[in-house]
């Protein structure tokens, strides 16, 4: 192992995250960083070659080769886990930018009421009301605190769309629902498609409140506060798991690193594969890791911050041995706990006419936020918290939509009959999704799997995880709306089945994969406190979906960055003056 | 070092000119007569032959419009077989293998390669089979593993971009209408409201007049 030259920060992880973090240190302090990032350099130009569906979409070509990598899943405790073996549920991204190069961009800030859920559900329903397995947890944290970091979040991306409540007073055409945004979007909202349009009216048609998605797709040319300008989205539908080849959609590559790129006091070392955080003394001394050739490094540094997603945050802590693993008989230990993805369902409407739905952008979708929360729920839902119907206008391309079919539409699922129906049928389905609130339980959870090791040796990931009753009814709830809106825009739906499946690591749901070192008020209940700084280490910063203990209805990215600028404020202004525990 | 096998297609047959009405009723023009011979990088002849009659009954050619065969997703196939996908680099292959609940998709050792390859011996002399024969052998092993496979590379080979091997003519993107890799809509999104948009499709190559490195072409 060769010993580098020390550093004063060694970020792990070329995310969103790890380079809005190492922006922020970089230009604001004389700290130099070194980002260590286990994928390849990016950049816009690589993605102008990009628009092909085969290699992008299905063989995954962006994303992290699960060949060297992957988690292991089981139901419960009682089950032996099987390792995922080809991706499935989620996509982990690897490379400069993470999997904010590949993602869809939609930006939502989440409810209030999410940084304070416990209290929130004790107060709504009686905490002895509650199930005894829930384990959701108030943040330590609130709204108001986040909401100026939300808003530099957004400018730096250009985020469009449109307030719904500003400042206390509700606007027509945003959600009116939200929590008061202090500043109209930095940019307006994109322009709807057909099948929007179609749903917008019927949902108003029925009572409901439907609004255009806030997305990080540029609606209009921006120049954000760094100076970096980008143009507007081309709606082109090659967005989703595709690098923007104009740069419309907000990457990392196309808005941190260009300013990153003119600081002295950063470097950005790709092919480094960190396989462990050194400490002594309750202090992290520094990185260890594999480079590109294979030779193995120790970066000795005086503050390590930890952004290599969710997965990586968890694995990387328990081969470290920072932190107690959290044992679900016990309810000991804090590593690995509130493990959740997200609820989801499509409820697929069939048209008589074509809808040209192949034009499209990312995070393009219309939003229904009356339910979300526990808003609008009747008791005989059964339901503690639901979430958001939408429909996404992402660009639908050949190879994945083909064969949507009606129940009943051919014989079998090859043939002529079925050919014949699929070309029919092409260009004219319309899912409306559920964005559901995965709520933290007790039994669902992360350690390291006892048989099953990455390219190096180092064990995998494990998940326990399963859903339980209230998320099949948060499906069932989901289709008795959707049925109803589908009806209104004009098509037919099929008849309504929940076969109350267990978890499956095969369908994609979303990359949405929370918890594990969850934040919170107290260190016996979280692993990171209010800063995203290690309980007990002051020089380990946490960042990432890994610090959520549940997972909100509203997509993970703006308030994964709104933490990184609230947890840098804090670095810069208190911790660097004064390095200690900063709650 | 492999013989060098060929697949030989009449030129009819591969593509050939096909037009495609707003409609959405597509028709083929008769080509010239002639043989193309395609060089093949992972499949004998004969195993060409036989996964090339599967595809045909799953995406046969008939009224409806042109199919597996016209498309040429036997080529498709062959070359993602012979490319790193083929040989599972894309997947993680450690054991121990076990055999576990569904939820966790294909847990098998074989790679796609060995999946066809046996797949494809296990159904014996499928090609000189009558039609309806061969339908029901089909029928009688739709849930393995290799079957799903199949079914899953023939629409892949429907629907890719030509430059994978498949969709010729983009065939496949003309009977469903979808215009290819297109820059912009910019213009377009909030117009053709009710109305079918169907500018003339192209493919990546056509449009960029370049062809990226592709993930078949690398080592394996
Ligand atoms: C297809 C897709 C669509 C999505 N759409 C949306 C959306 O619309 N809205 C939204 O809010 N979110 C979306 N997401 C999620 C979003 O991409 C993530 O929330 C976001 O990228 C998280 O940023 P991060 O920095 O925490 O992690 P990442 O972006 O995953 O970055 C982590 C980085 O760490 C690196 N790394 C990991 N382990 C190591 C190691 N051991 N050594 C060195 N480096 C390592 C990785 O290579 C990676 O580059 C989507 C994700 C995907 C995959
Ligand atoms: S849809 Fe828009 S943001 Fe997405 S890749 Fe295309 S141009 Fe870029």
């Amino acid at each position: 192992m060769t010993n580098l030259k020390p550093v004063d920060v060694a970020i792990i992880g070329g995310g969103w995250s790890g380079l809005a973090m190492a922006k922020e240190i970089t230009t604001r302090s004389g700290l130099n960083v070194v980002v260590l990032e286990r994928g390849m350099p990016r950049k816009t130009s690589d993605y102008a070659l990009g628009m092909d569906e085969l290699d992008y979409a299905h063989r995954l070509r962006m994303m992290q080769n699960i060949a060297d990598e992957t988690i292991t899943h089981r139901h419960s405790v009682r089950d032996v886990a099987a390792p995922v073996r080809q991706y499935g549920s989620f996509l982990p991204g690897t490379g400069v930018g993470g999997a904010g190069e590949h993602w869809n961009g939609a930006a939502f800030r989440f409810m209030p009421e999410m940084f304070t859920l416990r209290s929130h559900m004790n107060r709504k329903h009686g905490a002895a009301k509650l199930p005894a397995d829930l384990d959701v947890q108030d943040w330590g944290v609130t709204y108001d605190e986040l909401e100026p970091y939300y808003w530099y979040s957004e400018q730096m991306m250009g985020v469009s769309g449109k307030a719904g409540n500003l400042r206390g007073k509700i606007l027509p055409g945003g959600n009116p629902f939200e929590a008061p945004r202090q500043n109209e979007y930095p940019t307006p909202p994109l322009k709807n498609s057909q099948a929007m349009d179609l749903f917008e009216a019927a949902a108003k048609r029925l009572g409901h409140h439907p609004y255009t998605s806030p997305a990080a797709n540029l609606s209009q040319t921006y120049t954000n506060p760094d100076g970096v300008t980008r143009p507007a989205c081309a709606y082109c539908g090659f967005c989703e798991r595709f690098g923007c080849m104009v740069g419309a959609k907000s990457q990392p590559s196309n808005t941190l690193l260009p300013v990153l790129q003119r600081q002295k006091n950063f470097e950005l070392r790709t092919g480094s594969w960190v396989r462990k955080i050194v400490h002594k003394d309750g202090r992290a001394t520094g990185v260890q890791y594999v480079g590109a050739n294979g030779e193995e490094f120790f970066q000795p540094a005086g503050l390590v911050v930890l952004a290599s997603f969710t997965l990586n945050n968890v694995r990387l802590l328990a081969l470290s041995k920072i932190g107690t693993q959290y044992d679900p008989s016990t309810r000991k230990g804090t590593l690995g706990r509130y493990l959740t993805h997200q609820v989801d369902s499509a409820t697929r409407v069939f048209m008589d006419k074509p809808l040209n739905l192949f034009m499209g952008s990312g995070a393009l979708a219309m939003r229904l936020p009356d339910f979300d929360g526990d808003r609008g729920l009747k008791p005989e839902e059964g339901l503690l918290r639901f979430g958001m119907l939408f429909m996404l206008a992402p660009g639908s391309r050949p190879i994945a939509n083909f064969a949507a079919l009606p129940q009943g539409a051919a014989p079998k699922n090859w043939g002529p009959e079925w050919k014949k129906a699929a070309l029919q049928w092409a260009d004219r389905v319309i899912t409306i999704g559920l964005a559901g609130e995965h709520l933290s339980y007790r039994g669902n959870f992360m350690d390291l799997d006892p048989t099953y090791t990455d390219k190096f040796g180092d064990p995998l990931l494990r998940f326990t995880l399963n859903w339980t009753e209230h998320e099949h009814k948060q499906r069932d709830f989901a289709a008795k709306l959707a049925v109803p809106l589908g009806r209104a825009m004009g098509g037919k739906t099929d008849e309504y089945r929940n076969p109350r499946a267990n978890y499956n690591v095969i369908n994609y749901q979303t990359t949405h994969v929370q918890g594990g070192t969850s934040m919170g008020a107290s260190p016996d209940m979280s692993v990171v406190n209010r800063y995203s700084q290690h309980w007990n280490m002051s020089n380990l910063f946490v960042i990432g979906a890994s610090t959520f203990p549940q997972n909100p209805s509203h997509n993970p990215t703006l308030t994964v960055l709104a933490h990184t600028y609230f947890a840098a404020d804090a670095l810069i202004k208190r911790y660097l003056k004064n390095p200690g525990k900063l709650a | 070092m492999r013989r060098r096998e060929f697949l030989t297609i009449p030129a009819t047959a591969l593509g050939g000119t096909l037009l495609y009405t707003l409609a959405g009723e597509p028709f083929r023009l008769q080509a010239q007569d002639g043989k193309v011979k395609v060089p093949l990088r992972f499949f004998t002849e004969a195993e060409a032959k036989q996964a090339q009659a599967i595809c045909a009954l799953i995406f046969p050619s008939d009224a409806s419009g042109p199919g597996a065969t016209e498309a040429g997703v036997v080529i498709y196939i062959d070359r993602q077989l012979a490319g790193p996908y083929g040989a599972d680099k894309y997947r993680y292959t450690k054991g121990p293998f076990t055999n576990t609940v569904p939820e966790h998709g294909y847990q098998g050792k074989e790679n796609p390669r060995q999946v066809y390859r046996q797949g494809l011996q296990s159904l014996g002399n499928f090609a000189a089979l009558p039609a309806a024969e061969q339908v029901k052998k089909l029928e009688s092993i739709e849930k393995t593993h290799f079957f799903q496979m199949v079914r899953t590379h023939t629409i892949e080979g429907m629907f890719a971009d030509p430059m994978h091997g498949g969709n010729a003519g983009l065939i496949g993107w003309q009977m469903i209408g979808f215009p290819g890799p297109q820059m912009s809509y910019r213009e377009e999104i909030d117009r053709h409201r009710g109305q079918p948009y169907r500018p003339k499709p192209a493919s990546l190559e056509q449009i960029m007049h370049r062809k990226p490195a592709l993930m078949e072409d690398e080592k394996s």
